[in-house]
């Protein structure tokens, strides 16, 4: 047996994992886009209704899934653009030698290890209109009592702001990681040859470090499409749907009314989008590195 | 009056280290206000005069383990994460050892998908099916489910390990009589222990936050800290004082680990986005 086991490593190593892949997504998959054909909402007693396209048909004539996804790309497109400006930013400013470095670090790792329901719920009682600090900041800077998160035009930019307090960290450690690697001689040699700071940055630092940035932002684009655990803990989708993403969206029809066949419509133009934005970027990526 | 090089040299380090406790004071206020507010009375809470100073008080605390169940979530919580990642390396080492010297590229590419698909595409299915084998809201289903977040974690993070990692040490190995399987387990993992750590802690981490899984498949038995925290809230009500202190309990064990193993955790983390 054991004979036997050593001389097909190979297969007796990798079967469990393949097995419990397939398992726990391939089968979820396809059942999830063949449910997506039918009419069906869970109790014991309705019966499956296969109704061909109808639930896409709905989906898509519909406003409400058409703002969610206006709200998914303008929520990730806003926090990856400004997390990534900033994120590098940081980085450079902060790739040089100083006392507490690694505190530094530690400390910016925080915010995105941290349980995001914890952070949601904090943040939640930040944004509180009559006891949240944000409005005692307001207030002492004279600009009165806001709303936050209680009104349809400010709850989605305050959650903005989470997600960029919460993820700049995560692409200014990537890439400060990137810049510390950088081979020190070529950026000596520009120096020597009369490189200034500024233009040391920008002709030879943020180029090499195209290939690190990407990887960052990529990074962030496959969990800012996401984004559920801060939303549901702090707005569940509200004020009305003004927070409402694809996927809260998803959730809402399949485990808070229950229809499955019109939320399994909804998760697979969900996954294929995600899977598509992510494999297009991955692309790109690829393209641009190989140009340098 | 000149400035002397020396002197404007000193002005900058004074510039960079306030505005470096300018960027730390943004970065870890919430954290300092969680903790603040969970040490205030529910009265001093909801009055914006006692903001900062006030007397602390560790009633919530004990609250929300004497008042509110947050004993149960937290065990169950710790147990999850621990079962499913011990299961999770059980299952991951060896795949990710055997797809990293077979070259499988395949299958690193199914584990990037997986990474990439939402989480919540797979609940519908696994909701019907636990359902039907009447297993909703039991450990198992939880464990099973968390096994989707441990596993690629771990792959994703060893195969680039066992890739750098010199044939010539389990060929020596294998010439002088060691079966495969021994080579792996005696020689490969010891000398792999960095990058289990790594894996280890992340997979913890992970399933530790988790929120989606456990919010659709637990019961009140079964369910997880993140989702025990809901309890506080009420369609009129919130226990602001308990509910920052319940976060601070979650938070804890994880603060925990970054500071001790910061290391770690940032090594993996890019080394997923090195490799890219």
């Amino acid at each position: 047996m054991y004979k036997w086991m050593d001389k097909h490593i190979k297969w007796v190593f990798t079967v469990p994992t393949i097995f419990i892949l397939l398992f726990l997504v391939v089968f979820p998959l396809a059942y999830t886009f063949f449910i997506s054909f039918f009419d069906w909402g869970m109790s014991g007693n309705t019966q499956m209704k296969f109704v061909g396209f109808d639930n896409y048909g709905h989906l898509f004539t519909e406003e409400r899934f058409w703002n969610a996804v206006g709200r998914t790309f303008v929520f990730s497109l806003a926090g990856i653009v400004i997390e990534g400006v900033l994120g590098v930013a940081l980085a450079l400013y902060l790739n040089r030698d100083f006392k507490g470095r690694n505190l530094v670090k530690t400390a910016f790792l925080l915010p995105m290890v941290a349980t995001p329901v914890a952070v949601g719920l904090v943040w939640r009682l930040i944004y509180e209109p009559s006891i949240g600090i944000a409005n005692q900041v307001c207030m002492w800077l004279g600009l009165g009592r806001q709303p936050w998160l209680g009104s349809p035009d400010m709850a989605l930019p305050a959650l903005l702001a989470v997600d960029i307090w919460q993820w700049t960290p995560m692409v200014m450690l990537v890439v400060l990681a990137g810049a510390t690697a950088l081979p020190t001689d070529v950026l000596e040699s520009a120096q020597v040859d009369g490189a200034g700071k500024w233009q040391l940055t920008r002709k030879i630092t943020l180029p090499l470090l195209r290939p690190t940035i990407l990887t960052a932002l990529l990074l962030r684009l496959i969990d800012v499409l996401k984004t559920f655990d801060i939303i549901y803990s702090t707005t569940q989708g509200g004020p009305g749907y003004a927070t409402e993403t694809l996927n809260i969206l998803s959730y809402r029809e399949a485990f808070e009314y229950f229809k499955f066949g019109r939320a399994s419509a909804t998760l697979v133009v969900f996954f294929l989008t995600v899977l598509l934005i992510a494999i297009g970027f991955i692309k790109f990526k690829n393209k641009v590195e190989v140009e340098y | 009056m000149r400035v002397s090089g020396k002197t404007k040299k000193k002005i900058g380090r004074v510039g960079f280290y306030l505005s470096l406790a300018l960027i730390l004071m943004v970065t870890l206020f919430p954290f300092f206000w969680m903790v603040l507010a969970s040490l205030k009375k529910m009265v001093d809470l909801l009055n914006v005069d006692k903001m900062f100073v006030f007397t602390p008080t560790i009633q919530n605390y004990i609250d929300i383990f004497s008042k509110y169940d947050f004993w149960q979530p937290l065990k169950n919580s710790m147990l999850i994460a621990v079962l499913s990642t011990v299961l999770a390396l059980l299952f991951g080492l060896p795949a990710s050892y055997v797809i990293a010297r077979e070259r499988m590229s395949a299958f690193s590419a199914v584990i990037l998908v997986i990474r990439i698909i939402p989480a919540i595409s797979f609940l519908v299915p696994w909701y019907i099916l636990f359902n039907k084998l009447h297993l909703t809201g039991t450990y198992t289903s939880l464990i099973l489910v968390h096994l989707l977040v441990a596993l690629p974690m771990i792959v994703w993070i060893m195969i680039p390990f066992f890739e750098t990692m010199p044939r010539e040490l389990e060929e020596a190995s294998w010439v002088d009589g060691c079966s495969h399987i021994g080579t792996f387990v005696k020689i490969l993992i010891p000398l792999a222990s960095p990058a289990i750590l790594t894996a280890t802690i992340l997979s913890f981490i992970f399933s530790w936050n988790n929120f989606i899984f456990a919010l659709i498949l637990c019961t009140n038995d079964t369910r997880t800290l993140p989702t025990a925290v809901f309890q506080f809230m009420s369609y009129t009500d919130v226990d602001w004082a308990c509910l920052m202190a319940a976060a601070v309990v979650i938070t804890i064990p994880i603060i925990l680990i970054s500071v001790f193993l910061q290391k770690y955790i940032i090594t993996g983390m890019t080394a997923g986005a090195v490799k890219g």
